[in-house]
């Protein structure tokens, strides 16, 4: 018990005194999930845009496959990662397994499924409502899809948030292409599961008090977004 | 400072056969008539009759089951599309501000002068009676404020052919006149309108002749006085005298 006590103390004294190895994993995780996102928003929420809007044949099958992606085991996603970027692999020439590159195709992989599956929820409700108005106005569908993308900001800002919230909690699939090396590719989840399974309490305890913390903005901001969607009546 | 709304390419508009099912249902019966003035036309007719399912068509929002319309004996609508705008029985506003609404419909057609744009959403918002409210959100407006919005917005482009839904049916007396004198505008600048309307008022004030639909059918169609004074189906009969039509 006091094992406990003295390894949340000291977690609270990394935090405080911003041990610069906490920082820098801290700091890692933002850059690689950062980027993942970004990548995911541009492909997910211009795909979810497209599926909003375009009526084609095969849309239902490209529904159902993109909600299947999303439950996608990630480290199934790092094992399939892995293969491609190993050496032995089709793109092994360059040379990327075990870099913070790697993480974020992993990442981008995860995400961007989840990113167009709800953006294309959100757009959907949205176009049915603004179809025949739009259309009367003489609008194309490209113009539609523009439209619905920023009329949808804020539901959408709720969603790209999500995506950033699973992709700072997921371990797997960057456990496995990331490789975990100190100084290169830690990041917060996966510096916890090492420094726990070392009994290295503390670090994995001060990293896990900022995931919790990191949640709390996110879901704070998801609240403060949809609040003010409220009140200009955006929702 | 804009050409006058063109109608020569619209008349005749001829309406054959125009069925429209959903779900096995038939919802629109062999419509059949012509529309062959300018001016305003109103159609009427208890609620489920088919009026706005019949606007839809005409509009080309949706595509009938069988039968054809025709533009000055041209088949494809195409050429009119183009020309018609519409406002909808529930308006549709992006959510945006009120200016930022009316600066979207004018740059869909961007065929006009940018430097042109200010005075037609001065002229438009002046219109609409929403000068003051040029920067609140569309959406938060009321709900004859949001009908007046989405009919500056449907005028922007000086329509040949307006189709109205319903556009006085949730405003005030004096909301009303608004929505009245603006379409009244229109008509004097040369727009054909079809107005869908419940109010015998506003048909008498606004209209040169009505189409009478029940059950998805054209039952009766003339000059407005001639409908309103002496309806000749027992559907309209019963319509205009108050009475509830099954
Ligand atoms: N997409 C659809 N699928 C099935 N039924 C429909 C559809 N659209 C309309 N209907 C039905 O068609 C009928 C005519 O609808 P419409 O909206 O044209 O009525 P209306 O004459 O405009 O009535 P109101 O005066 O109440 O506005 C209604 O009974 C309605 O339930
Ligand atoms: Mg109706």
């Amino acid at each position: 018990m006091t094992d406990l006590n003295e390894a949340i103390l000291k977690a609270f004294q990394l935090i405080k005194t911003a041990d610069a190895d906490l920082i820098e994993i801290v700091l890692l995780s933002f850059q690689v999930n950062g980027l993942a996102v970004l990548i995911s928003c541009i492909i997910g929420l211009s795909l979810g845009a497209f599926l909003a809007v375009y009526r084609f044949k095969g849309r239902t099958f490209c529904l159902i496959f993109i909600n299947a992606l999303m439950g996608l085991p990630p480290v199934v996603v790092g094992l399939i990662v892995y293969m491609y970027l190993s050496n032995a692999g089709p793109l092994g020439v360059l040379g990327l397994l075990y870099t913070p590159t790697a993480m974020v195709i992993a990442q981008t992989i995860l995400i961007t499924p989840i990113i167009a599956a709800l953006s294309r929820q959100t757009l959907e409700v949205m176009h049915n409502e603004y179809r025949e108005q739009l259309t009367s106005l003489g609008v194309t569908n490209w113009q539609m899809a523009k439209t619905l993308l920023w009329d949808g900001r804020y539901g959408l800002s709720t969603v790209v948030l999500a995506g950033f919230g699973r992709a700072i909690a997921e371990v797997g699939a960057v456990m496995i292409v990331g490789g975990n090396i100190n100084h290169l590719t830690r990041i917060m989840t996966t510096a916890i599961a090492l420094e726990t399974s070392k009994g290295h309490l503390s670090l994995a305890l001060a990293l896990g008090i900022i995931l919790i913390l990191l949640s709390f903005i996110i879901n704070g901001l998801v609240y403060a977004i949809n609040n003010a969607a409220e009140r200009y009546a955006y929702a | 400072m804009l050409n006058e709304a063109n109608t020569a390419s619209l008349f005749p508009l001829v309406v054959k056969d125009l069925c429209y099912l959903a779900n096995n249902k038939v919802l629109i019966d062999q419509l059949t008539f012509s529309i062959e003035r300018p001016g305003l036309s109103a159609i009427m007719g208890p609620n489920g009759a088919g009026k706005s399912l019949s606007l839809r068509l005409l509009h080309g929002l949706i595509a009938p089951s069988r039968g054809t319309i025709s533009w000055a004996g041209v088949t494809n609508g195409s050429h009119v599309r183009a020309r018609q705008a519409m406002v909808f029985q529930k308006p549709v506003l992006l959510r945006r501000t009120v200016r930022d609404n009316l600066v979207y419909a004018l740059n869909i057609n961007c065929s006009l002068d940018k430097s042109l744009h200010e005075e037609l959403i001065g002229e438009a918002l002046k219109r609409a009676g929403l000068t003051g409210h040029t920067t609140s959100p569309a959406r938060r407006l009321s709900g004859g404020e949001q009908q007046r919005l989405a009919m500056a917005r449907a005028l922007m482009h000086r329509p040949a052919l307006l189709f109205l839904d319903e556009p006085t049916s949730s405003l005030d007396p004096n909301a009303t006149q608004a929505v009245e004198a603006l379409i009244e505008q229109a008509v004097n600048q040369g727009t054909k309108v079809i107005l869908v309307t419940h109010d015998i008022g506003q048909a008498r004030r606004l209209s040169d002749e009505i189409l009478f639909l029940n059950n998805g059918r054209l039952v009766e169609q003339g000059p407005t006085n001639e409908i309103l004074s002496g309806p000749q189906s027992r559907a309209a009969q019963q319509y205009f005298s108050g009475e509830i039509v099954i």
